[in-house]
């Protein structure tokens, strides 16, 4: 282990960790407190609120998906053009020809998972009654990121441009075009009438500015790969980072009060 | 199209491993059982399934028609035959019911293992079947079938946890949860549990994702229209809900009053028991909406629409094959109708030609006043008059906005199921129908 002791005891080492080995108490604890990525923590946590019956990992196992996403999905992005000339053959590509073709696998089924996880993780804070003062705030920002999260698949859904993708999508926008006086084939849509010129037209209500477009095109194609890859996740990290942040002020992971 | 030599040839190498699987399940449990437990009599029980589900196994590996094991084609036909939107609808929730009510017994570890292996042996008999196959092993459909088993299993942790706790508070004892309040260090008890879930879950993922290929179908057309044409498999609940309601309401209206809702639910809940525990009884009410909104209309709505929603949104058996050339009789007929021309044998009320707004708008209102009458009992005096009888003490807790949002959020949730009877039993199509506004409902 000489070599170890070296290494543990060099310059650079000491630098990037702040603290020695964490084996024993003193400095089990010291490290909660210097690590960045592990001050997220509490340095004690209730024995109980992390016994797997009671918490499935459920949150943890989601935020871990959307790593994986992320990871997957800058990895993808290098090989992706979200044009209608090269969206569907770049994913052919990338199946066919691309090495470790197994990217899109990875980024589509994990993709599933964490809606699945998010449920279930929706599921269990529900059962617990976990929702309950102190924590009724942060459970606002858990539903919003529920939304995110379809929001998500939904628009990653249209990104590999075949069959599949755009029908999918039109039949879910679809709905956008009856929202109530903002959709043009919507109850009340006629209400919002200037000098007798409608102002909810297809090419101006609510499914418009969904996709760029009256139907679904290269328009859609480009604003849902940018909400995909850009706009959402950035909303989903600043919520995830309330969110964690939220599970400490108001009273650390859920149990009896 | 039923089931050929082909088509069995190919899931053979599945339908092995399937069982297989199953078999090393309860070879686990039967081990288990006998070293841990003490539990002989279990463990040969659990033993001799594993044998059987090798012999099951083997036989399947032979890929012959007359050696896989699957339904009789007489079981699969009455299967078809019986299945429907309504039989599907009332079956699950008969189903929820009985769990929910005799939830002490199916929580038993035993009793819980048994449904789980008559659950896959279904399901293994049901895989020797073409169109079922086709449907479930679709590569998008998988993890809805994998959301089935894992809500299945995280319900049961669930629900066997809160039994034992509402056995403990009903003899004044506090839930299980706050016996034990020692304190661990996050390092290394919490970080390495993290650790260990990423490296599992990094494994799944890597084999789901070498043994399944994600879909590519032809590329994009917007000419050429899929039957049927499906949103993504978490919103096929919205999409089933569209045979009941207009766009408008089941795709805009409903989802965002879902939303509202769930945001709404920490403050609408006043009931301060059950926070940080597993408890049924100390929450029944919360307990029974929640379940009922997740389960039945929101998980069981997105199965009816993934598995058996086919060409035209026609319903379709599990085992039955989805010809786009189902023809289903639609004589379904507005309130309206229903009112002005059979009750009364009157024609439905009319605007003269060329006549001024208001007299149109007059016109309307008396044709739709049926309709609207039965809307504004359900939606404005019903919230009152629950609040005098039935919820009395929740408008007394409550006071007047949380029990007023409360009571519209929860009508509106029913409106649903209520909608799906009087369309079953009345084949009423639109309770309020003004298509000149585009709001029928």
């Amino acid at each position: 282990m000489a070599i170890g002791e070296t290494i543990r005891n060099s310059q650079i080492w000491k630098s990037i960790f702040r603290h020695p080995m964490p084996l024993d108490r003193r400095n089990r604890i010291v490290v909660m407190l210097t690590n960045f990525f592990l001050h997220l923590h509490p340095v004690s946590i209730k024995k109980q609120g992390i016994a797997l019956s009671f918490t499935w990992c459920m949150g943890g196992v989601t935020f871990f998906l959307f790593l994986v996403e992320t990871v997957t999905g800058v990895l993808l992005m290098f090989y992706y053009r979200p044009t209608l000339e090269w969206a569907y053959n770049d994913i052919l590509a990338l199946r066919d020809v691309t090495s470790l073709g197994i990217l899109r696998e990875l980024h589509r089924w994990g993709a599933h998972a964490m809606v699945i996880t998010t449920w279930l993780h929706m599921y269990r804070v529900f059962l617990t009654g976990s929702y309950k003062p102190p924590r009724e705030f942060n459970w606002v920002i858990g539903v919003i990121l529920l939304l995110l999260t379809l929001l998500l698949s939904f628009t990653g859904y249209l990104l590999p441009w075949d069959q599949l993708a755009i029908w999918a999508i039109t039949v879910g926008s679809n709905m956008a075009r009856a929202t109530p006086i903002l959709g043009y084939e919507g109850p009340g849509q006629q209400l919002l009438t200037i000098g007798g010129i409608d102002m909810i037209t297809d090419g101006s209500d609510a499914r418009f500015g969904l996709l760029g477009a009256r139907f679904v095109g290269e328009e859609t194609l480009n604003r849902f790969y940018v909400l995909h890859c850009i706009a959402i996740p950035l909303a989903t990290s600043l919520l995830l980072a309330i969110h964690f942040w939220r599970v400490r002020k108001d009273g650390g992971i859920s149990g009896p009060l | 199209m039923h089931s050929n030599g082909f088509f069995l040839k190919d899931v053979a190498g599945f339908l092995g491993g399937y069982y297989t699987f199953i078999a090393i399940m309860n070879g686990v449990a039967a081990l288990i059982l006998w070293r841990r437990k003490n539990q002989p009599g279990w463990a040969i029980t659990w033993a001799v399934v594993a044998g059987v589900m090798m012999v099951l196994a083997s036989l399947a590996l032979s890929g012959s028609a007359s050696l896989v094991p699957s339904l009789p084609l007489s079981v699969r036909m009455l299967v078809n035959k019986l299945s429907g939107p309504v039989l599907y609808t009332l079956g699950t929730t008969a189903l929820f019911t009985v769990l929910f009510v005799f939830r002490k017994f199916f929580v038993k570890p035993m009793v819980a293992w048994t449904v789980l292996n008559v659950a896959l042996v279904i399901m293994g008999l049901s895989m020797a079947d073409e169109n079922f196959a086709s449907i479930v092993m679709k590569a998008d459909n998988v993890p809805i079938v994998g959301l089935i088993f894992m809500l299945a299993f995280f319900t049961w942790v669930a629900t066997s946890q809160a039994v034992v706790n509402d056995e403990r508070i009903a003899k004044g004892l506090p839930p299980m949860e706050k016996i034990n309040d020692e304190k661990v260090l996050v390092w290394p008890d919490l970080v390495y549990t993290e650790l260990i879930c990423m490296v599992a879950v990094s494994a799944f993922l890597l084999v789901w994702a070498i043994f399944l290929q994600a879909p590519l179908e032809e590329p994009a057309s917007s000419v050429k229209t899929p039957n049927p044409s499906k949103a993504p498999w978490y919103f096929l609940g919205l999409q089933e809900m569209l045979v009941y309601f207009d766009p408008w309401y089941a795709g805009v209206v409903l989802p965002s009053m879902v939303v509202f809702g769930l945001m709404a639910m920490p403050y609408l809940d006043f009931n301060k028991k059950g926070n940080g525990y597993y408890s049924i009884e100390e929450r029944k009410f919360s307990y029974l909406v929640y379940q009922f909104g997740f389960f039945e209309l929101w998980i069981t709505l997105i199965i009816l629409g993934t598995f058996l929603r086919g060409p035209n949104w026609n319903f379709f058996g599990p085992f039955e094959y989805w010809t786009p050339y189902k023809v289903e009789v639609l004589n379904n007929v507005d309130l309206p109708q229903m009112f002005w021309v059979n009750l009364l044998d009157r024609p439905l009320p009319r605007a003269p030609q060329g006549a001024g707004l208001l007299t149109q708008v007059g016109t309307i209102l008396l044709r739709e006043a049926p309709g609207l009458a039965l809307l504004g009992a359900y939606l404005v005096l019903l919230p009152p008059l629950l609040a005098v009888t039935v919820f009395r003490k929740f408008f007394a807790r409550m006071g007047f906005v949380r029990y007023m949002i409360m009571a519209n959020l929860m009508l509106l949730m029913l409106t649903l199921p209520l909608k799906m009877i009087l369309r079953w039993t009345l084949n009423l199509r639109y309770i309020v129908s003004i298509p000149e506004f585009s709001l029928n409902f």
